[in-house]
């Protein structure tokens, strides 16, 4: 262990002037930092207090709901018609409905999403990539009321002429606005999958590629269960979405919940109850008003369950590659 | 030699089933079912992107056919008239649209601006809290947005601020559906200031106020200003939490902001398009095309901001 | 005790490079350093650093890479408060003033002790507004223009960039920055300017200027500069700290240590400690 060289040697007289001696204490006691951080903080936390409200409404409206409905009855009823004399409040048909939904448009979603990203990121070159990514943004920006005007007045009637042999008798159906709803999560499926494949390693194609494989083989058998995470979470967020999109289903889908699978039915999901039920007049108080707060919080549950699903999925796929 | 296995971690594994799949692959029969599916591929692919290009394009393209013919100078500046619907306007749909976006934009830039820098700047990612927001966060982000109207129903327009159903009360609404997307983006281009420039401002003397001020948030404005834009895109698009909120159906006169009924562009479009009057019809899509111009302006804005002004570190 | 070398023998040094002995002038103590020790979350950096650093000298502190010599650097102007889970342990007294005592601000510490870093940092903004930043944030009382111009005159750039202050400095060449970077320092008027390898990014032309302008500054300010480049501190330097790594006792962690602080041609052609001799020589770092 060496010693430390102690060099001391005391200030000499005279020679050179000594520096002013500065104090390192603060000029002032800087409340304004303090009020900034305080201020900024309340700003972080507003955003826990929605959470809060969000609960909150949700929770004090249902138990309102479930004061006078019996939990069993809401659940595994068959029959929903809360705001008729004899009313049921039997969940099952909306629920039904919004299934439909996410039915059909991950029908749609799913392998149009899944061949766009795969597109995107294995074969497209880096032109056509750029051509297509905006055109995705776009078709995710797309106010959903003008979707759903368009699967109302043209899809409809389109559906009608390709598949004439179904049969059609309501201008609203579940199927078609289950095709509107995929086609407007197509950008978020395609994103994230997309996302999760250029993730992979680019050490992998090429070790792939070296051995002598073919493209196809090599996104369909490597790269894309490389990612699978992140296509799981991409699925995940997408059912997320059709669970909980509202004008779509509002306009296309129809307004009389119905226990059903033809895509040619009409059908209401939860959310277009309540976007339904909202407008009407309905007073404050009665059991039907609480019917809102009763659906919003199975849809808040639902949608709730799946995002937190997918925010583990996204982290797991980060995960393997960093 | 004796060699040690490596770790069986998860990267080890995808290598190892990508290598077999490959040499299953080079290696099996060659058979030309093979190569026809190969090359057969990217064509399948093609075909489901196209299906969605194709879904855009239509779309678009029915909303030019629909909507031009009514599309005129009396779209905004009509009020709307069940009497003559060839005469009637937007009026004042645009005019409550532009309150309630203004109430939302003068909400979310402090308050998604505000909780961006505290989560960057001064929170410790270690506590249990700050961590508690972030997850909070992303879960806001990605609840179902008629979720937020019955939140305002329940505690903006009726309840604990009894606002009514008034302008007031859906920019609220709204503005709370679109401050995740803020605060994300503002974080994100917070976080892209690299902390050089940090260091090397309090290395002067400056506060941490300081630094932020003039250092951090001059540097990631652009990002910042993409994120509220984007958020303002999306916010103008939104009817559904609007409709339990008030944005009631028939307003013929120019709406307030804290007092009288109002309604917005997708809200009337909403109203119109369920009638089943063609003309109605008609109108609605004209209004689709206003808001579909406004919101893609707005979008193509805050690309170009964004290519324009990045920062480049 | 090493073998007094004949000059030029065993050094990394030529001998014409030192500066003679004698002339370095101790007249007080900026810093006195005791038992000054760093740890990150409980793993140790620096350990046991005793050392007075002088008024209105250059001193060096050199050493292998992992040694610590940046983190006692920034512990000097409390930089290391910016890492969450940095503990400090000793003292570290500043004339006198004990630079971690309760009542002691750090803001003010680097108004008064200012910093010039490895990579130059510029800020996005014009060079008028990178050097007037300081001034204006610390809310300087002068003209700001004077301020600004003094500055740039004193860093050795003001004729380079006369006509054009409101450029971005971005613009600038590597050695440009890292002087405007020095600029910015002086521009608060600090008493000490600490420099973190402040030439490792930049060519030889620039280093040696900037070297030049660092026996300028000498004359008014106090200089602590972190080398990796021997010669350098053998060229610029009154005094010179050489700082090693060890293992702690269980072999995990590595952490540095003041192995010899003396006057720099003491240091590079006598070095006391065997240690010292075998990194100026080459044989090891």
């Amino acid at each position: 262990m060496g010693m430390p060289a102690m060099v001391n040697r005391t200030a000499a007289s005279g020679a050179g002037a000594g520096s002013p001696r500065r104090s390192l204490a603060a000029a002032g006691p800087r409340y304004g930092e303090r009020l900034v951080q305080l201020l900024l903080g309340a700003c972080a936390a507003f955003s826990v207090a929605v959470t809060a409200g969000i609960v909150l409404s949700l929770l004090s409206g249902t138990v309102d709901f479930f004061r006078e409905v019996p939990i069993g009855d809401f659940l595994f009823g068959t029959e929903w018609a809360p705001s008729f004399a004899d009313a049921r409040f039997g969940v099952l048909p909306i629920v039904v409905g919004t299934l439909n939904i996410v039915f059909w448009s991950l029908a749609v979603a799913v392998p149009v999403g899944l061949a766009s990203a795969i597109y995107l990121s294995e074969y497209a070159p880096r032109r056509v990539r750029r051509a297509v990514k905006p055109m995705l943004e776009i078709l995710e920006g797309i106010p959903t009321v003008a979707i759903g005007l368009w699967a109302l007045v043209f899809l409809r009637p389109l559906a009608e002429d390709v598949f004439p042999f179904l049969p059609w008798n309501t201008p609203t159906s579940v199927g078609v606005a289950g095709v509107a709803v995929g086609l407007l999560i197509v950008p978020l499926v395609a994103s994230i999958s997309d996302d999760a494949m250029r993730a992979v390693p680019a050490g992998l194609r090429e070790g792939a590629y070296a051995l002598g494989a073919g493209k196809m083989r090599v996104s369909l058998r490597v790269v894309f269960p490389a990612a699978i995470s992140g296509v799981v979470a991409a699925i995940v967020l997408a059912v997320s979405r059709a669970v909980g999109e509202t004008m779509v289903v509002l306009m296309a889908a129809g307004a009389r919940p119905s226990l059903t699978v033809d895509p040619t039915d009409s059908v209401q999901t939860m959310t277009a109850y309540i976007g339904q039920t909202a407008t009407g007049d309905i007073a404050t108080g009665t059991v039907d008003y609480y019917t809102l707060f009763a659906v919003g919080a199975l849809l808040f549950l639902l949608t709730l369950g799946m995002n937190m699903l997918a925010i583990r999925l996204v982290r797991r796929f980060r995960e393997v590659y960093e | 030699m004796v060699s040690e296995k490596p770790p069986r971690t998860a990267r080890t594994r995808l290598a190892v089933a990508g290598a077999r799949a490959a040499t299953n692959g080079a290696l099996g029969t060659r058979s030309r079912r093979r190569a026809v599916a190969e090359a057969m591929f990217p064509a399948v692919l093609l075909l489901g992107l196209g299906f969605a290009v194709a879904g855009l394009a239509s779309m678009i393209i029915w909303m030019l056919i629909e909507g031009t013919p009514r599309f005129d100078a009396g779209l905004f500046t009509n009020p709307p008239s069940r009497l003559f619907p060839e005469e009637a306007g937007y009026r004042p749909a645009i005019l409550g649209t532009l309150y309630v976006i203004g109430g939302v934009i003068a909400l979310i830039v402090p308050l998604g601006v505000g909780a961006a820098v505290y989560l960057e700047e001064y929170a410790d990612s270690s506590r249990w809290f700050n961590r508690m927001f972030e997850l909070n966060i992303q879960n806001l982000a990605g609840v179902p947005s008629i979720v937020f109207g019955i939140l305002g129903l329940a505690f903006i327009a009726r309840g604990p601020l009894s606002l009514g159903f008034v302008a007031a009360a859906g920019s609220i609404t709204v503005a709370m559906l679109v401050l995740p997307t803020v605060i994300i983006a503002a974080r994100e281009a917070i976080r892209a200031v690299p902390s050089s420039i940090r260091e090397g401002s309090l290395a002067l003397g400056a506060t941490q106020w300081q630094t932020i001020w003039r250092q951090v948030l001059p540097a990631s404005l652009s990002g910042i200003i993409t994120g509220v834009i984007l958020a303002v895109a999306r916010a103008i698009g939104e009817a559904a939490p609007l409709l339990l909120v008030g944005a009631t159906f028939f307003v013929t006169s120019d709406p307030h902001f804290f007092e009288g009924s109002y309604t917005t562009l997708p809200t009337q479009i909403y109203t119109w398009a369920r009638q089943p009057q063609e003309e109605l019809r008609v109108l609605a899509a004209a209004g689709i095309l206003v808001m579909l111009a406004l919101v893609l302006a707005m979008n193509s804005f805050a690309i170009w901001l964004r290519n324009r002004y990045e920062q480049r570190w | 005790m090493a073998q007094p070398t004949r000059a030029g023998e065993r050094l990394a040094v030529r001998p014409g490079e030192l500066r003679k002995p004698g002339q370095v002038e101790h007249v007080e103590k900026t810093f006195e350093l005791r038992d000054v020790s760093v740890s990150y979350g409980g793993t140790p950096a620096v350990r046991g650093v005793s050392m007075d650093i002088y008024h209105q000298n250059i001193t060096a502190l050199i050493g292998p890479s992992g040694c610590g010599k940046s983190t006692l650097l920034r512990c000097l102007n409390r930089m290391n408060d910016l890492i969450p889970n940095a503990r400090i342990d000793g003292e570290l007294r500043y004339h006198g003033e004990d630079i971690y005592g309760p009542a002691v601000d750090p803001v003010q510490v680097r108004k008064i002790i200012g910093m010039v870093f490895q990579k130059p940092n510029p800020f996005p903004k014009s060079i008028y507004d990178n050097v007037a930043f300081g001034p204006r944030a610390t809310g300087m009382k002068g003209n700001l223009d004077d301020i600004v111009e003094n500055a740039l005159r004193r860093a050795g750039l003001w004729d380079e960039v006369k006509n054009r202050l409101r450029d971005n400095a971005y613009g600038m060449s590597g050695g440009q920055q890292q002087r405007l970077c020095i600029a910015r320092a002086i521009a608060v008027e600090p008493d000490v300017i600490l420099m973190d390898e402040p030439c490792s990014a930049l060519d030889p032309i620039s280093t040696a200027r900037i070297e030049d302008l660092m026996l300028e500054l000498k004359e008014r300010y106090t200089i602590v500069i972190v080398t990796h480049n021997m010669q350098q501190a053998a060229r610029v330097s009154d005094m010179t700290a050489f700082l090693m790594v060890e293992l702690t006792a269980d072999e995990r962690n590595r952490f540095g240590q003041l192995v010899e602080y003396d006057d720099t041609s003491k240091v590079f052609t006598n070095p006391a400690d065997e240690r010292t001799e075998a990194y100026i020589s080459g044989k090891v770092g």
